[in-house]
């Protein structure tokens, strides 16, 4: 029974031994031949890497009047909503969103009663102020057109 | 190229850390596992979504699907809405994890493990409805508060699991008891220890019906992390804020559940309709129960042209909360006139039902297809969008899809 035990290792020692340097040789294989053929290494210096650490450098790039880290439009107050109300929240959840002075308030007092916002202070005006002007609402009626249709051929 | 970068980081920062926890913990790992340093990384890779889906917030996370998207009888989990209210909780050992039930019209406190809860009940397995409360919301005006939903907060998965009455018995009811609630572990969105996410329920007799499940299996595998893993509160039917995710402990109460999102604007309507915009005093709310009749047109997707033929078929689904379709039909004349569609019975009750139609359009140009079902009470869907409320919710108007004849 143990000689069984022992043989059963001994053959899995061994299988995974020679798994092991036949893995090795393919990866040294592989890694010699890309060299060759690729001696600058470029695939592994991608440009999307580069546009990476920039953004990580740099928190407040704004591009084409938006901040590229929330996606929120530049404007008056942007600052003071970015560090107030993405903290806990996506900024998606903001853009998503349109209401008016009145309710942007109920809405940050509700926030305020059930979520941990802390009291904003002077800084409530200049956040409503943005969230109004920047992402104002637009009238929508009972029901509106269908947008946005994606035109298509259906075959049969 | 906004998104290349997008991927390439998630895909990255997910390589790194499946290789240190494969190395440390890799055993104990539970299936779906996802850290929760993991939680800003690709979505659609990490939560297996169709790469269709649209995202409509990354913290905490809610993704939507398409309606052409819905279109297989029963949902997969790629094509699943996700709507979660905090962060995904880190579940180290799921050979730990526990259900409790207690409350005040509990007989006694009982702690169940998975395994004792796979093996003293029996289990079964239905079809069911789940469909957000705010799914549609984008259409009120004015705007409502909250997740910009448009068709696609809905499902129709399979659910295996065992019944909650079952559980309760076990534990016993006592004669007061008209609600239960659960609690969950998933994370508050500040962070903060011991603050709830979201712990809503149902009324007893909702709790006692033979589809509420304690469920454990989604499509015969084990629930994904971002569903509900390991245990999911499973109420067909509700707004699907009652089936509560990650579920570790059910109350059973003597008076209606008052945990997180059970009160203010959070899943309730004015008791009494009001005018659009209106403001509605918090006592002035009820709470949602079943959810109403609607219906979805999956097949073809909104903006099919069609060539040197004026026949199409169409397909979808219908479903009515607790009740169920009774008729369903289509409008190529925005009302004016309405046809039958052929409707199938659900496959079992709270399941979704699908119809479909011939439809022979007049002649050239461009029409709309709208879709509207009717439930065993009577009411259909109305072609304009419902009664506002604050939250936005239940929005029943008949979906539509554009057509060109050319």
């Amino acid at each position: 029974m143990s000689q069984d035990k022992d043989f059963i290792y001994l053959l899995n020692k061994t299988i995974y031994f020679l798994l092991f340097v036949f893995a090795m040789t393919l990866v040294l294989s592989a890694m010699i031949g890309y060299y060759i053929y690729d001696p600058n290494l470029s695939a592994f210096k991608s440009e999307t890497v580069l546009v990476e650490v920039i953004s990580k450098n740099d928190p407040d790039k704004i591009e084409n009047g938006i901040h590229l880290r929330t996606g929120l439009v530049e404007a008056e107050g942007l600052m003071v909503v970015v560090n107030n109300c993405t903290g806990c929240h996506s900024s998606k959840l903001i853009i998503q969103n349109r209401m008016n002075k009145e309710r942007w308030n109920e809405t940050i007092k509700w926030m305020q009663e059930t979520q941990n916002l802390w009291d904003l202070g002077m800084n409530q005006e200049v956040i409503v102020n943005y969230l109004v002007n920047n992402y104002p609402t637009k009238k929508k009626g009972r029901r509106e057109n269908l947008k946005d249709v994606d035109w298509y051929v259906l075959e049969n | 190229m906004k998104r290349r970068e997008f991927v390439k980081k998630a895909s990255l920062t997910s390589f790194a850390a499946l290789l240190a926890s494969d190395i440390v913990f890799g055993a104990y790992m539970p299936k779906g596992y996802i850290p929760l340093a993991l939680q800003e990384a690709d979505p659609f890779q990490l939560f297996k979504k169709h790469n269709e889906m649209v995202l409509l917030n990354d913290r905490p996370w809610n993704m939507e699907a398409q309606a052409h998207l819905l279109d297989d009888r029963i949902t997969p989990n790629a094509r699943m809405f996700i709507r979660n209210n905090g962060l995904i909780p880190e579940i180290s050992n799921v050979k730990d994890w526990t259900l409790i039930v207690d409350g005040e019209s509990a007989a006694s406190k009982k702690t169940y493990t998975l395994e004792q809860l796979k093996i003293k009940f029996q289990q079964y397995t239905y079809q069911l409805t789940l469909e957000c409360g705010g799914n549609g919301r984008s259409e009120f005006d004015p705007p409502a508060k909250g997740n910009q939903w448009t068709v696609g907060a809905i499902h129709c998965a399979k659910w295996t699991g065992v019944r909650l009455r079952d559980v309760l018995n076990d534990v016993g009811i006592k004669s007061d008891a008209i609600y239960i609630g659960y609690h969950s572990s998933d994370v508050h969105l500040s962070k903060s220890k011991g603050k709830e996410v979201i712990s809503r329920g149902c009324p007893i007799d909702k709790a006692l019906q033979d589809e509420t499940l304690l469920a454990f299996q989604l499509n015969d595998e084990d629930i994904p992390m971002v569903h509900g893993y390991p245990i999911r509160l499973v109420v067909g039917g509700y707004p699907a804020s009652a089936s509560g995710k990650w579920v570790n402990r059910i109350s059973i109460r003597n008076k209606i559940h008052d945990g997180a999102k059970m009160g203010g604007d959070a899943y309730r309507l004015p008791c009494d309709p009001v005018a659009p915009g209106e403001k509605v005093a918090e006592e002035n709310m009820c709470i949602i129960e079943s959810m109403p009749v609607k219906s979805l047109i999956t097949f073809p997707k909104s903006g099919a042209i069609l060539k040197n033929k004026k026949s199409l078929q169409i397909r979808g689904h219908a479903w009515a909360g607790e009740l169920e379709v009774k008729r369903m039909e289509y409008s190529v004349d925005f009302g004016s006139t309405w046809n039958e569609c052929q409707l199938d019975k659900p496959a079992n009750r709270l399941a979704w039902q699908h119809f479909n139609a011939d439809i022979q359009l007049p002649g050239k140009g461009y029409y709309e297809i709208w879709a509207r079902a009717t439930d065993s009470s009577g009411k259909s869907q109305p072609m304009l969008v419902p009664g506002w409320n604050p939250k936005g919710y239940l929005n029943n108007a008949c979906h539509r899809i554009a057509v060109k004849v050319v």
